[in-house]
């Protein structure tokens, strides 16, 4: 007679396809019928800048002094066509984020910071308020398809305009903005009613390609007297032809927004599923305007996922003349701090994870209308917080050019990196560590 | 008092448009005529000054465009996005316009004596158009706010999406857009169109004659039941 053996229990394994994140959204949308949709940028993995490495010099290239020589980080943007280019004393910018999407504090404190740092803050999609144009030394006018608050007085007191046809958060995609954040003072700048959701067309109503957009810069430049700058900002999903045809159609400068690039509130699948990661934009946009004579010539700003200075001197090596940052300048204002972390937890999430900027109930007080809730962000502090952060990124970022024997951070180049991984390599086309070997480029 | 002649065929565009844009900072020439448009674009865009600028023949695109306070006449045909993003002021087309005609305007009033083509008043926001003959479709796709009234014939897809603006038709419409449905034509839109009309000139019309059109603002705010409709 058999003896019965005890039974031996496998450890229990989590499907990788069907991940805990991945059954959970399957029952929210089970539950729901609607798709997610959040603000911030794609939070899945993806090739970055992470994936790039410096290289610094020993005996075949030869440092800077980190401490003593100079290293100069001051960017032009705008000097093709207009009278009055933008002078930034770092390369680091602002991203638009509108006022509606954040309080009337944050953006006050963005432009205080980015005073401070010597840059330029933007608008966004919902009219330039007095709390930004006030504090704003250097302001970028966003002119976007939904036109919300548009209109000739603020685009003659704007310092550039810059004409939004994609984002990188979602590239073909519009927005928007709930009714529950719809205050009487965003409802009169949007000319719609409140509490009434407001839709943000994916496209500009009054052109419909490349020629109409060149005759259509022709009638904002008509307007504002050739003076400021025309920025064009383009979603990284096809940045090679987007580039080309921006150069064509007038762009002074023109910003280019990888899929790690956020957004107020968009749906998901869009944020994760759409779009090029900001690494593997770069190249194509910079292709494109060295074979029309025009790089460095019409500037290129990258923007999507930027953190550190070593994120903002490998995008001005591989080609950028300068970056812009939303999500980080958000962070450094205060949004998801874990001091807030009660309250996060009781709106069903984490500091560090909560994303539903759209419903308007941030406990920072940065994406939301509500009074009580944005008084919690002092606008002189956060100002100088971004600040701070600010110059932490352009130091770091000189550390970096000095290492590699560069007296200016625009003097960095292809040459000073190289991949820590093929896929990497392959979209920098710069060589894989320790080898000689640029995917596509150079025989294995 | 005789008009200031500007001649685009002797003037470059950025030089007529800086005279008239000069009117905005105390100038005291109030009317002015453009000779030889020849079909230019972004022409007398970024006025504001009340003064009288008759422009004698058609232009291109964007003619008007973002107008506060000028009266704008094309004795001629219109381009696209005549009168684009207007805030105050008059935009008179003699001729017909092309596509975008008012779009995204914020104030004022424009006329149209001919025919207007797609996307007429697309994305307004507050604006007055008059138009005599027809329009094309997609006119008022968004349209926020304002009033446009069409003395003839609308295309497909009338009002799409359309939130607060009136629309007023006199002749037939193809089709109208989601979330628009015809209205009730009560007594303060039967003034409101008699005054449009006769701010316009078009004296021969009657309000009764037309029909009105509006929101059904079943899609103001995000309904899962409603997604066919998006």
């Amino acid at each position: 007679m058999s003896q019965a053996r005890p039974k031996v229990r496998t450890e229990p394994v989590q499907s990788a396809t069907f991940s805990k994140a991945v059954n959970a959204e399957i029952r929210r949308a089970a539950e729901t019928g609607i798709y997610d949709i959040r603000g911030g940028g794609s939070k899945r993995r993806v090739p970055h800048f992470d994936d790039l490495l410096f290289l610094g010099a020993s005996i075949s290239r030869y440092p800077l002094e980190g401490y003593r020589e100079k290293c100069a980080t001051n960017v032009t943007l705008g000097t093709r066509f207009a009278k009055t280019p933008i002078e930034l004393a770092i390369p680091i910018t602002i991203a638009g984020m509108s006022f509606g999407a954040l309080s009337a504090q944050a953006k006050e404190a963005l432009g205080r910071g980015a005073t401070i740092a010597g840059t330029s803050t933007t608008t966004g999609d919902g009219g330039m308020t007095e709390e930004e144009r006030g504090h704003s030394k250097t302001l970028v006018y966003q002119y976007l398809p939904s036109r919300y608050g548009m209109n000739p007085d603020d685009l003659r007191r704007a310092d550039a305009i810059e004409v939004v046809v994609g984002q990188g958060a979602k590239p073909g995609g519009g927005g928007m903005l709930l009714g529950q954040k719809i205050t009487d003072r965003v409802a009169e700048m949007r000319d719609l009613p409140k509490g009434i959701d407001q839709r943000s067309a994916c496209r500009h109503p009054d052109w419909t390609g490349p020629d109409d957009l060149e005759i259509k810069i022709l009638e904002l430049r008509e307007i504002t007297g050739w003076e400021k700058p025309i920025y064009i900002k383009v979603g990284g999903a096809r940045p090679y032809f987007d580039t080309a045809l921006a150069v064509k159609a007038g762009a002074d400068v023109v910003v280019l927004d990888g899929m790690q690039g956020g957004t107020a509130a968009t749906q998901d699948v869009f944020i994760e599923h759409v779009g090029q990661p900001t690494l593997a934009c770069i190249r194509p946009a910079v292709r494109a305007l060295q074979e029309l004579g025009m790089h460095r010539k019409v500037q290129l700003v990258v923007s999507g996922g930027i953190r550190t200075g070593a994120d903002v001197a490998k995008a001005l090596a591989l080609g950028a003349d300068a970056v812009s940052i939303g999500t980080a300048a958000m962070v450094a204002l205060g949004d998801n701090d874990p001091r807030y972390e009660d309250e996060y937890r009781a709106l069903g999430t984490t500091a560090g994870a909560y994303d539903d900027w759209h419903e308007g109930q941030d406990p920072a007080g940065i994406s939301t209308q509500d009074a009580e809730l944005a008084a919690r962000l002092d606008p002189v502090l956060g100002g100088r917080r971004l600040a701070n952060y600010l110059g932490v990124m352009t130091l770091e970022a000189q550390t970096i050019a000095r290492a590699c024997g560069k007296s200016h951070v625009h003097n960095l180049e292809p040459e000073d990196l190289c991949a820590l991984t093929i896929e990497a390599a392959a979209m920098a086309r710069v060589p894989l560590a320790g080898t000689d070997w640029i995917p596509g480029q150079t025989p294995i | 008092m005789t008009a200031e002649l500007l001649d685009l065929a002797q003037t470059p565009l950025r030089d007529i448009n800086a005279a008239l844009q000069a009117q905005a900072r105390g100038g005291n020439r109030t009317r002015w005529e453009i000779a030889n448009p020849r079909g230019s674009h972004a022409l007398a865009v970024g006025l504001d000054a009340p003064i009288e600028v008759t422009i004698r023949g058609s232009t291109g695109y964007y003619c008007g465009g973002m107008n506060k306070q000028a009266t704008v006449r094309i004795a001629g045909s219109a381009g696209p996005g005549v009168a684009e993003n207007m805030m105050s002021g008059r935009v008179i087309v003699d001729g017909d316009a092309s596509q975008y005609a008012g779009a995204t305007g914020r104030g004022g009033l424009l006329v149209v004596n001919g025919n207007a083509a797609s996307r007429c008043g697309i994305s307004m926001k507050g604006i007055d158009i008059v138009v005599r003959g027809n329009i094309g479709h997609s006119s008022a796709f968004m349209a926020q706010k304002g009033n446009l009234v069409v003395l003839g014939d609308a295309g497909e897809g009338l009002g799409d999406s359309i939130y607060e603006a009136r629309l007023f038709v006199r002749g037939t419409v193809s089709s109208l857009g989601a979330d628009c449905t015809e209205k009730e034509m009560r007594p303060e839109h039967l003034a409101l169109l008699d005054r449009l009309l006769k701010d316009a000139g078009m004296d021969d019309a009657r309000p009764d004659q037309f029909r009105r059109y509006g929101s059904a603002r079943t899609l103001y705010n995000f309904n899962i039941d409603n997604a066919s409709a998006y």
